[in-house]
């Protein structure tokens, strides 16, 4: 967290330097995006075309995003957090602007079904436009798991959220998200409850369930296992599917035998999205709306998603998507799954404290 | 007895024949002195910490910033006034009522205390051997000590997860010894924990060990010897309550930040670990609680500034000795 901190304080030093630094006819843009996110060759093919400068920073949780722009004055213009809960109550706090889409023609380009599902927490898609999306699901070493549970594919949450299968697994290692509003929705909805239920019932439910496996779970953490499951180091994460398809390439890379799959689960698994948006306070507003524009180019974001192996939100540029990665079910799942996926609206600030009281029980035993 | 030193070298000054504003224009550049420590406390600790203290009074709210009321001149100095009376102190009534605040407050007190006394007996020996060595030679142990800060205090504690990993360089080189049959499991434990405070704060003990070792007159030890006295008596005898003002300027140093640690625990310990730290994060940065963040960060100075009181107590007392 220092390390995020540190980043932090040295990327918005640097930024206030170059903004500061720059001539009054200088356009430019300031973007704050999660780190390993984009390619970076897109940042300079922009500048080339429009003029407008860079200057790109990064970040690894949005919580840290969300604590930058709820202070204010951050002198972002375009930011890049997840749509449930952190857009959607984010807006709400009075964040963002709206976006002006008569600035914005390649809006035609967006794909129904992944905007239809973020009106949930961007009601008329008034405030944000997609970048990427995925799912919450479970990352696996092959060779062990076949090793311990005697099966080729994992396909059910059973192999984690029943404790007898999972005790199996400690032995290899089993890492989770530390994150109660992506694994406790989860767990309700492997439990056939409501993934959105905000009753204390339910959320107890969940609770003993994820207590009964917490024996068998070594480290509950949000970005160790990248390193971790490719290392071999663990043998199932469970976590989002771009840092775990990023597990799958480093280990091919490394090419020391460590083989990595990833399984949205049978009964469903949560779906984020992470969404383009503008604080209120932006300073360059017109600058903000061109880059979003661009990024909404087919061929754009289609190399995006080429280098980060996220699914993006744009119909248009499917086309242009390596086929490897528009067949691989991982990442664009049939349609028969994507009927499955579920989303979770912002609890509101009780049900929040409940939910992380619950989640520091889960993980610490206290 | 400092009074007839201050009496004794006041009065050549008064004769000393200079003009009354000359003496007027030192004294002032004197109390200029003193006065830039104190405006530097004033702005970089009294102002934020009563900025803190005023939040842990306030209410969380959706809204930028996160909490109410947010006292500010928008409404003209009534404006700033009206808000006062919403402040309260539900939120420190908070943290009595759930169980978790205290016991994290306690263990991050226990892990700090016990990684203290760690620290101590593995920088003792070293502090020991080093004001020991021939004089020639001391500055460059002294580097020696320093050394590690070249490097970023957050390499070196990634550094420790590729050692302590189950598949790390230690398991490899006890299994390849034959010393053991199965990987240790020391990362994510807090054993692990403890290496790494050790590892990073030794320094931390060294330096102040080091300094009041290095004073002592290693004559007193060979009288001690000349009477008959054995070593190790003559070590808890002599040495060790002359190094006294040495441990417990050590044992502060690792012990305050230790307390309050959030990155060793993080990367080496496992989600069992129970730190004020990390349960500061969980309020400030999962439920968004800025209010009640700044009441777990309110207490927490509260519960540093004894042992710095202890401190400065013992300093007081150990100035007078010298004296």
């Amino acid at each position: 967290m220092i390390r995020k901190a540190l980043w932090l304080s040295a990327t918005s030093a640097l930024l206030a330097l170059l903004a500061s630094g720059a001539h009054a006819q200088d356009r430019v843009v300031n973007v704050f995006n999660w780190s390993d996110y984009i390619d970076s060759s897109i940042i300079d093919d922009f500048t080339k075309e429009t003029g407008i400068k860079v200057v790109y920073d990064t970040y690894d949780s949005n919580e840290i995003l969300e604590t930058k722009l709820l202070a204010g004055g951050s002198g972002y213009d375009v930011v890049v957090p997840t749509a449930s809960p952190f857009l959607a109550r984010q807006i709400q706090a009075g964040v963002y602007q709206k976006l002006d889409k008569s600035k914005l023609p390649n809006l035609s380009n967006m794909w129904g079904e992944v905007a239809d599902r973020v009106a949930k927490f961007d009601p008329g898609n008034e405030y944000s436009v997609n970048y990427m999306w995925g799912t919450t699901g479970i990352g696996y070493n092959t060779k062990k798991v076949k090793e311990a549970l005697g099966i080729d594919t994992i396909d059910s949450w059973d192999a984690v959220l029943k404790p007898e299968n999972i005790a199996k697994l400690a032995g290899c290692g089993v890492y989770f998200l530390d994150s109660p509003t992506d694994i406790v929705p989860t767990a309700l909805n492997y439990l056939g409850l409501k993934p959105d239920s905000t009753s204390p019932d339910d959320i107890a439910k969940a609770t003993d369930l994820l207590l009964s496996i917490r024996p068998s779970i070594r480290k509950f953490h949000s970005s160790d296992y990248i390193n971790a499951l490719a290392n071999g180091d663990i043998c199932v994460a469970v976590g989002f599917s771009g840092d775990l398809f990023q597990a799958r390439d480093r280990a091919t890379e490394a090419n020391k035998g460590v083989e990595i799959a990833y399984a949205i689960p049978k009964e469903g698994a949560e779906m984020w999205f992470d969404q383009m948006a503008i604080p209120a306070d932006a300073p360059h507003v017109a600058e903000a709306h061109e880059f979003i524009n661009y990024m909404m180019k087919p061929e754009v974001i289609a190399k995006s998603t080429n280098y980060v192996f996220y699914a993006n939100g744009n119909k248009a540029s499917q086309p242009l998507v390596s086929k490897e990665i528009l067949d691989d079910p991982g990442v664009y799942p049939t349609d028969a799954v994507l009927a499955k996926l579920f989303t979770v609206g912002p609890y509101d600030p009780k049900t929040q404290r409940l939910v992380t009281r619950s989640w520091t029980k889960v993980i610490t035993g206290q | 007895m400092s009074n007839a030193v201050t009496a004794v070298s006041a009065s050549p000054a008064a004769n000393d024949g200079k003009s009354v504003p000359a003496r007027l224009g030192e004294a002032f550049v004197g109390r200029l002195v003193i006065i830039i420590p104190y405006l530097w406390l004033l702005f970089f600790f009294l102002v934020p910490f009563i900025i803190v203290f005023k939040i842990s009074l306030s209410q969380t709210a959706i809204a930028m910033p996160p909490y109410t009321p947010v006292l500010d001149f928008r409404d003209g100095i009534s404006g700033f006034f009206a808000g006062f009376g919403e402040l309260n102190f539900d939120n420190y009534a908070w943290l009595t009522q759930d169980a978790l605040y205290v016991n994290a407050y306690v263990s991050s007190v226990i892990i700090a205390a016990i990684s203290t006394l760690l620290t101590l007996l593995v920088g003792y020996p070293i502090a020991y051997g080093m004001a020991r060595a021939p004089a020639a030679i001391r500055p460059t142990l002294l580097m020696l000590v320093i050394l590690p800060f070249w490097t970023s205090f957050l390499i070196r504690v990634y550094a420790w997860i590729g050692i302590l990993k189950p598949e790390g360089l230690l398991n490899q080189l006890l299994l390849s010894t034959g010393i053991i049959s199965q990987p240790l499991i020391i990362l994510n434990t807090y054993t692990a924990i403890f290496i790494g405070i050790v590892y990073s704060y030794l320094p931390f003990m060294v330096l102040p060990l080091y300094s009041a070792l290095e004073k002592m007159d290693h004559s007193l030890i060979e009288a001690a010897k000349d009477l008959g006295c054995p070593p190790t008596s003559a070590f808890w005898k002599i040495t060790f309550p002359l190094s006294l003002p040495g441990v417990i300027a050590g044992c502060l140093l690792v012990f305050i930040p230790a307390v309050g640690e959030f990155v060793i625990p993080d990367l080496l310990g496992g989600s069992q670990t129970l730190m004020i730290g990390k349960t500061l994060w969980n309020e400030f940065f999962a439920n968004r609680d800025w209010p009640v963040s700044s009441a777990v960060a309110v207490i927490l100075l509260l519960l540093l500034i004894v042992p710095i009181m202890l401190f400065q107590r013992a300093q007081a007392r150990a100035q007078e000795q010298d004296r």
